[in-house]
Parts: structure tokens; sequence; C-alpha cells
């Protein structure tokens, strides 16, 4: 019963993505995309929780708002980025879609 | 406050637009460099803060073609052109996201948490995006 | 109101601002500058195409203030001025020039 969780807000402004690790089960996929990408920028809070939660669940980023933000090249390794065909497959692959907004 | 008259008679204030959004999450940024364009365009006084995620505006190498929104980020360079030369940064801001001034797109004042406030605590009018 | 150039229809706004700027091209302009009596000079197309560069490069159009300086800066005093271009562009350089760029109206442009 593997979910694919999606965070699309910024860990600076809402609380989504600390929402969404707190939830996410091990196992579970999340997927980072609009203004949550900013999560994974190296050199922030976030990214280190998201480190740290790489050992149990498998993360994403959507390339296209990585590449449209500027942060390419600025992520965390171990993060792996999706086109949109990326994200179809995903949401395919999992279960159910949990959308922290 | 005291306020310039220009040339033409009309009168100058002191604008400051406080952008805190990141770009393309919501329409504020791209609606603020709409209005800082159109007060530079009426020859008013007019400075940029950039704190919290509106840093995220300022960052080189935006690329929006696969996402295919409008990059607006080119048109901060555009700034001078306008005279509108005063822009801030939040020092706080950009180390908090593991950023630096070379990370920006223009060349920018980066301020503390106090310079900030008395930059606001100068203007005739603070409007927030 | 669409444009018709060469058999070809362009969507238009209420202004007669192109729609898409994909949609120019260079008899799209010289259409819209027949329709206004004017006839287009090489001196015209040096505004028109340092507009377009201006849009590449910025992603707006420019202020006619701001427009003036630039073409100053890059054409030399003797075009940089507002006599000039208003000489060249009678409904005003800004405007009448970005439409025939197939450009926006420019910002804070009323």
């Amino acid at each position: 019963m593997a979910l694919l969780h999606t965070v699309n807000k910024s860990p600076f402004e809402r609380n989504a993505f600390d929402a969404c690790l707190a939830n996410a089960k091990s196992g579970s996929a999340v997927l980072l995309m609009e203004d949550g990408v900013y999560a994974a920028v190296k050199g922030t809070p976030a990214a280190k929780k998201l480190g740290d939660a790489m050992k149990s669940v498998k993360v994403y980023v959507l390339g296209p708002d990585v590449d449209a933000r500027g942060m390419t090249g600025k992520l965390i390794d171990g993060v792996q980025s999706v086109d949109y065909g990326g994200f179809v497959d995903l949401v395919t692959q999992h279960n159910a879609v949990e959308s922290w907004l | 406050m005291e306020e310039e008259m220009m040339e033409g008679g009309g009168v100058q204030k002191k604008f400051m637009f406080v952008n805190r959004k990141a770009p393309y999450g919501t329409i504020y940024a791209l609606e603020s460099l709409e209005v800082v364009l159109i007060a530079a365009a009426f020859e008013q006084d007019v400075s940029l803060a950039f704190l919290d995620d509106g840093v995220y505006q300022l960052i080189k190498g935006q690329n929006t073609k696969a996402s295919d929104m409008k990059n607006f980020s080119p048109t901060y360079r555009a700034l001078e052109g306008y005279d509108v030369e005063k822009l801030y940064v939040s020092k706080e801001a950009l180390a908090a996201r593991g950023l630096t001034e070379a990370d920006l797109v223009v060349p920018v004042q980066v301020l503390s948490a106090a310079e900030m406030a008395d930059m606001m605590e100068s203007q005739d009018v603070v409007l927030s995006f | 109101m669409p444009i018709e150039v060469n058999g070809k229809s362009f969507e238009t706004d209420e202004e007669g601002y192109l729609v898409n700027r994909s949609d120019w091209n260079e008899d799209v302009a010289k259409a819209m500058a027949k329709a206004d009596n004017c006839d287009l000079s090489d001196n015209h197309w040096e505004v028109i195409n340092f507009l377009r560069e201006y849009y590449d490069e910025y992603q707006i159009a420019p202020a006619v203030r701001v427009l003036t300086k630039a073409i100053g800066k890059k054409l030399g005093a003797d075009k940089g001025n507002s006599k000039y271009l208003y000489e060249l562009f009678p409904y005003g350089p800004a405007k009448q020039a970005c439409k025939y760029a197939g450009l926006p109206k420019p910002t804070g442009c009323v």
C-alpha cells in the first residue's frame, strides 16, 4: 500500500513539507513540485530533514519546476528528477496520491 | 512626509515594494514587478526589498522552457534602465536558503534585518507582495 | 480584431497588438504600418529591431523614457531623443513601434 506524497509549497512558508515527512511511511515516495522543490536545495534546514528521510522514503523532484526556479545543480544528492511523463508514471506505480498543500 | 516636486509639477514619493514570495508558485512576484515598472514610468523614487522567499525571485539560471511559464527574471535586469537601482536583499533570507549574492541576477545591497527595518521606516509608501 | 497578412489571419487585441508574439514577421509589421498610413523606412526598422532585441533581453516592452535613453546609448544622441522618435512614430514611439514589433503595449503606458 505504498503512497505517493506530493508537496507543492515552500518549506519556509508553510508546514506542508514537515507534515508530509511526519506522515510518510517507510517505502513510500515523496515528490517535490512547484515551490516544494526548494526543500531539496543544499544548505537549507529542509534539505537536511529530507536527507534523513531518504533512508526510508524515495524522494523525487519535478525537473521542469526545478529548472524554472534556477535550482538545477543546487539540490542535495540522492534526489531523483522526473519530467511530466515520469510524474504520471509515479502516479500509476503507487496505490494513491496524497497531496500536501 | 515631505514631498518632492518633479519637473512637470507632479509629486515624487518614496515607494518601497516588499517582495516575500517565491516567483512561480503565486502571481505576487510578477504583479509586484509590473507595479514597480508603472511606478518607475511615473518617475517615482522606487526601491525594492526582497525578504524571505522573495529572494528566490532574483536567482540566476531560471529556465521555464519545460514548464511553459513566462520567465520574468530577465526583467529585473531592465530595472537599471528605469532608474530603479535600489534593490535590497535580506541577509538572513539568503543565508537560510543556502544562497549568496553571487547567485543573484542583478547587483543588490545585502542588508541585515535591522538595516532593512530602517530602510522601510524611511519610505512614504510601502507596498507588500 | 484579426489582421490579414499574405492570406493568413493573425489574432490581435482591441488596440491592434499581436496576441501571439510568435506570429510576427516583417510582413505583419508592414501591414500594421500600412493600416496607419505609415511607410516603414530603414529608420523605422532600426527602432523596431531595437525593440525586438530589447524584449528578447528583458522580456518587457520598455516605457518611452527608457526606450529613448536606450536608443541614445546604442544609436547615438541624434536618434535617442523624443523629437526624432515622435517624427518616426507620431502615435508615440513606444506604443506604435511596439505594435509593429509584435510586442505587447509597454507596461505603464496608458
